[in-house]
């Protein structure tokens, strides 16, 4: 195996866009070198970003948060404008791991690591947040949603490294909440889990709605219907039952250990209520 | 397989050395520097017995590889004591009796001591979610949390 650290974007791009054999990209490491130590992965060329300019950056602007790709979980929870800005994505991230993974470990790696049951990614998603790829033609910006396509494989082409995390503005009257069920307190997998963004008007009735579902198909979900239940309404019991009833249908999810299909296609609905409360009560509704 | 040199500060001092390019972190402080404070107990970041900071960061050090902290400051278990002097943490982890086969102690103790600098004052849960990523099969937990709060309070000078 070569490691590799290079200064720049463009270098680290071609030394991935050049590499014959199995090459990654280091960031926190946290998937990386569990996978390698196991002996599930044989890199022939690891390429460590954070030796580029602006990687650890939390940059807030007129559009919103540019999230550098190795900015560490626990760097996250420490930018008050960030966890006042998008509470719901920051406890996503903060909820991987224990303190010692929370040093290293990073949304873009949670993001390419292609899990379904990532914690930071229905959050992500539900904020609307897109990702800013440079690759050997340049750079693009998709929407996260289109960065996992099944469990463990990305969209990204070979070459292609995802340098940041844009998080829109924040609009006024609006909030986010991510929740997740685990059998246990802390530091366990997803069974099933929910990311939920709000807007309202002045009213407090919901204009826009984002929800993502995690754990319950092969990749996480976002689902239009379950934002279209919520649309228009001031969070009541019926569109909170129509909420449940969506997440529920949405879900395509798989039996195994951590939770049969019937559990997570009920508790899909549960949290979705939850969370969604959660995202109402800070956007300032009541 | 081609060697990796590294120049980095271990517990403040200048410290060089050559690594294989997939060598972790913590098999570099104990193999090659001779610091064997940090110890594996999983190798795959569940454990925190290995737990060590760089550049101010709580790591665990089998998921950093050694050619990583080129020009960063690591610190170990090594460099908390002052010469002879326990820090107060190492003290009360002894009053309390909060270790009996010692494996995690240096992991705790680290960990322990990052949460203390970032909160002096922490509640019980704050401790307990603090040291969540550290495990214990010999105490039951409950005396590393006392010897913590202890400490807390005594730092505090309350």
């Amino acid at each position: 195996m070569r490691y590799e650290a290079p200064e720049t974007m463009k270098s680290a791009v071609t030394l991935m866009a050049t590499e014959k054999g199995l090459a990654f990209v280091l960031a926190g490491g946290t998937d990386l070198l569990v996978k390698m130590k196991g002996g599930f992965l044989e890199p022939d060329l690891v390429v460590d970003i954070k030796r580029i300019k602006g990687v650890y950056d939390i940059k807030k602007s007129a559009t919103g948060f540019t999230i550098g790709a190795a900015v560490p979980g626990v760097a996250l929870a420490e930018n008050a404008a960030l966890v006042k800005a998008w509470p719901g994505v920051v406890e996503a991230a903060n909820l991987i791991g224990s303190k010692q993974v929370q040093g290293r470990c990073t949304m873009v790696g949670n993001l390419c690591n292609a899990s379904p049951a990532a914690d930071s990614v229905p959050a992500l998603i539900a904020a609307n947040a897109r990702v800013v790829i440079s690759g050997p033609k340049g750079k693009r910006t998709i929407p996260i949603e289109q960065v996992p396509v099944s469990p463990g494989r990305t969209s990204l082409k070979k070459g292609e490294i995802i340098e940041s995390i844009l998080l829109p503005k924040r609009p006024s009257n609006s909030g986010d909440a991510y929740l997740r069920f685990i059998p246990r307190t802390e530091m366990d997998i997803a069974v099933v889990s929910v990311g939920v963004n709000l807007e309202l008007d002045s009213k407090g009735v919901i204009k826009n709605a984002r929800v993502a579902l995690g754990a319950v198909a092969a990749t996480v979900l976002l689902v239009p219907a379950a934002a279209k239940a919520l649309i228009g309404s001031k969070l009541d019991d019926a569109a909170l039952e129509k909420l449940a009833a969506a997440c529920s249908a949405a879900c395509k999810p798989i039996d195994d250990k951590r939770g049969t299909i019937e559990f997570r296609t009920k508790v899909a609905g549960v949290l979705a209520r939850r969370a969604a409360q959660i995202a109402y009560k800070r956007a300032g509704g009541k | 397989m081609s060697g990796v040199h590294v120049s980095t500060t271990i517990n403040g001092d200048p410290v060089e050395f050559v690594c294989n390019a997939d060598e972790p972190l913590l098999d570099v402080l104990r193999n090659r520097l001779g610091l064997t404070g940090a110890k594996e107990g999983c190798g795959t970041g569940d454990c925190g017995a290995c737990s060590v900071t760089v550049n101010g960061r709580l790591v665990c050090s089998c998921l950093v590889l050694g050619a990583e902290i080129q020009g960063a400051k690591v610190e170990t278990i090594e460099g908390m004591a002052k010469g002879d002097q326990l820090h107060p943490l190492q003290k009360n982890f002894i009053s309390f009796a909060a270790l009996q086969c010692g494996i995690c102690t240096p992991g705790f103790l680290i960990a322990a001591k990052a949460l203390l600098d970032k909160n002096p004052d922490p509640s019980e849960e704050e401790i307990r979610f603090g040291l969540a990523g550290n495990l214990c099969r010999c105490t039951g937990y409950d005396k590393i949390v006392r010897a913590v709060q202890a400490t807390a309070k005594e730092m505090r000078g309350a």
